[in-house]
């Protein structure tokens, strides 16, 4: 399979401790433990205010980490085309349906309703953002944080523009903890676009074999128990600790049963 | 506006639904305008509405091997799997290009959340049952996991779960890995099934009729839910006979996340790319399917963008007054009855629609229509404000 070429032009991210991508390459590449201090939740200035207390966990970091992905990039909002990306969708919300549909059915809540889609974050991105842009929600179990990175690399150069990736997944509750475990949140976007001519940060190519993925040795403990405890973050990290160590690298990232996304990164 | 695409081949498409098992139980039905809604005897709870059931699924367990995968949704997708030969065909055309060559690009709003739904009637202790405890299905990509391991397929495997949309999307998204050379052939799949959360959750939303729905009907009131099972093969070329995807455009409304866009912003941006992308003009389109879910809004905002785009000698319809609304499945079983019409030419009739609304009136197909059609779209809106049409073509060249 051919290489798409591809240049990265704006990074989010949100964790625990970790409020952003520059607090985030500094734990990758100093050790910087979590900050003590950060915000408990993210809170996207972009939603207005009710929304940003009412609005589901996977809404807030989703839309969090992609408008400091836009404004990293420096591309609007509305201009971007989008690949939202989550392991297990909104897990606390799951709970909540599946417990009232066991108990009482007719008193689900139209809200909690419609915000249990999968494309829940799209949309109200989409939204606050004012986007008619085309996006797209998926998933890959625990391989859906490579094979949106190559749905976005895909888009990106079919479409010969920018695509805003946004992959993320938020805590498990009840009995889901036993079959979907996740224990903390975890999000990061990427503005991706075709690197037309212009030297590659990334150059990605699939292939149908299993992989080698691993965790990169010398990730710093509080990062380490997020990749444990967060499908997500342990699909991510390893390609976030090569950009935030920067030069050259190679890695593999996990993209399916079998699947591996071979990554040449020149940060 | 996007570039004119090369139109890729559609080699084989079947489905399963309440209109009955593959094409010819689809094409009877369609002909013989006979509805696959019935009365609501899905839910314990009682709830009033009309639901579009596949009979048998509760006596046709997955074969042992898949025994992990055992849930309501991956019965209906082996139910599909196995129509018309469609496994046979797709095994074939996986060796013919080699297992690496060939995506799998699933499609589902409800993936298996029916299983977790049992999981938490029969709770033991706080714990989920011993049967159940598999996060094979409790996942969004329980449909992907179970074909993959049926299928061996190697290339991409992806869920896209857009709601209403989303089985429309991922004929978009196999046309762009086949342009870029990353494939030469994908095996699409949209699967939906009735649960708990659909239809008490729509039923939350007061958007589900008492009884079946009547698309564009002045009364209607609502959907009705149904369940589906669609796939198709497409590949990069195939027979001069064989239909075309020529065209796909995709958009987002920015509006609101359950209900479309007031002038119906989105609908038009997806139309516009698919036309563009198809390199036709609206007056070269003999028949839309369209979304046609019977809500008030849906079909109102639909309408008035179908009057504004198209000549009057467009024939359009609904189909969901015979399948009602499969949502992750919808894009996919209503590709598989357009291409019905555009194989037997004839336009399906609105089932259900009795009192036209005066503006999708003049181009809407009420009574079967006898049509030679060579060029059709398909609209699929959801949740979210997911919007994607799709335009086929007779065959090459069509």
């Amino acid at each position: 399979m051919s290489a798409l070429e591809l240049c990265i032009e704006g990074i989010g991210f949100w964790a625990p401790g970790y409020p952003d991508w520059n607090a985030a390459r500094a734990g990758l590449r100093d050790g910087t433990p979590a900050d003590p201090a950060a915000p408990a939740k993210p809170s996207p200035a972009m939603l207005p205010p009710a929304e940003r207390r009412r609005a589901p966990q996977p809404v807030l970091l989703a839309c969090e980490v992609a408008a400091q992905a836009c404004a990293a990039s420096g591309h609007a909002p509305d201009s971007l085309a989008s690949v939202f990306a989550s392991t297990h969708g909104d897990l606390i919300i799951t709970d909540y349906m599946c417990s009232t549909l066991a108990s009482a059915p007719r008193e689900l809540s139209p809200i909690r309703f419609h915000n249990s889609v999968h494309n829940a974050p799209a949309g109200y991105w989409t939204i606050a953002a004012h986007c008619h842009i085309a996006s797209t929600s998926v998933s890959s179990w625990h391989a859906s944080f490579a094979t949106a990175l190559f749905e976005a690399a895909v888009e990106a150069c079919a479409e010969n523009a920018p695509v805003l990736l946004v992959a993320y997944d938020t805590e498990s509750t009840g009995p889901l903890l036993a079959v979907s475990p996740a224990t903390s949140i975890f999000g990061v976007a990427m503005v991706v676009a075709p690197a037309a001519g212009r030297a590659p940060t990334l150059r990605l190519a699939l292939r149908g074999e299993a992989s080698e993925a691993s965790l990169p040795v010398g990730l710093p403990s509080d990062l380490a128990s997020l990749a444990a405890g967060n499908p997500m973050a342990a699909g991510a990290l390893p390609l976030l600790f090569a950009l935030a160590a920067g030069g050259k690298a190679r890695l593999q990232l996990v993209a399916g049963l079998p699947g591996t996304l071979d990554v040449e990164l020149d940060a | 506006m996007p570039e004119p695409i090369r139109p890729i081949a559609i080699t084989a498409h079947t489905a399963v639904s309440a209109l009955g098992n593959g094409l010819a139980e689809h094409l009877a039905s369609l002909r013989e305008r006979r509805s696959g809604l019935r009365e609501n005897d899905f839910t314990e709870e009682a709830l009033a509405c009309a639901i579009g059931r596949v009979d048998g699924l509760e006596s046709r367990p997955l074969p042992e091997p898949y025994a992990a995968y055992e849930c309501r949704n991956n019965r209906l997708a082996w139910a599909g799997l196995n129509a018309d030969g469609f496994l046979a065909t797709a095994r074939e055309a996986i060796e013919r290009h080699g297992a690496d060559r060939v995506a799998l690009l699933v499609a589902t709003s409800t993936s298996s959340i029916g299983a977790t739904e049992e999981a938490y009637a029969r709770l033991d202790a706080s714990e989920m049952p011993a049967d159940l405890r598999r996060s094979e299905v409790h996942t969004p990509h329980s449909l992907g996991l179970f074909l993959e391991r049926v299928l061996g397929t190697r290339g991409p495997c992806l869920t896209t779960a857009t709601a209403c949309s989303s089985s429309a999307k991922i004929f978009a998204k196999a046309e762009r890995l086949i342009r870029l050379g990353l494939i030469d052939a994908a095996v699409l799949a949209g699967v939906d099934s009735l649960c708990g959360s659909v239809l008490f959750g729509f039923n939350s939303l007061e958007l589900v009729a008492p009884q079946a729905c009547r698309p564009f009907d002045a009364r209607r009131c609502g959907i009705s839910i149904g369940e589906a099972a669609g796939f198709a093969l497409v590949e990069r070329d195939g027979p001069a006979r064989a239909p075309r995807l020529i065209g796909w455009g995709e958009s987002s409304d920015a509006h609101h996340m359950s209900t479309p866009h007031p002038e119906g912003l989105g609908a038009r941006l997806a139309l516009e790319g698919a036309l563009a992308r198809a390199g036709i003009a609206a007056a070269d389109v003999d028949y839309i399917n369209l979304h046609g879910t019977a809500t008030p809004k849906n079909d109102e905002v639909e309408g008035a963008v179908v009057a504004a785009s198209f000549p009057e000698s467009v024939r359009a319809s609904s189909s969901k007054g015979w399948s009602g609304h499969t949502l992750g499945a919808a894009g996919i079983l209503e590709a598989v009855i357009t291409l019905l019409a555009i194989e037997h030419g004839f336009v399906p009739g609105t089932l259900n629609c009795e009192q036209p609304d005066a503006l999708a009136a003049p181009r809407l197909a009420l009574d079967n229509e006898a049509r030679e059609i060579r060029i059709a779209l398909s609209n699929s809106f959801g949740f979210g404000g997911s919007n994607c049409t799709l335009a086929f073509a007779r065959g090459a060249g069509a």
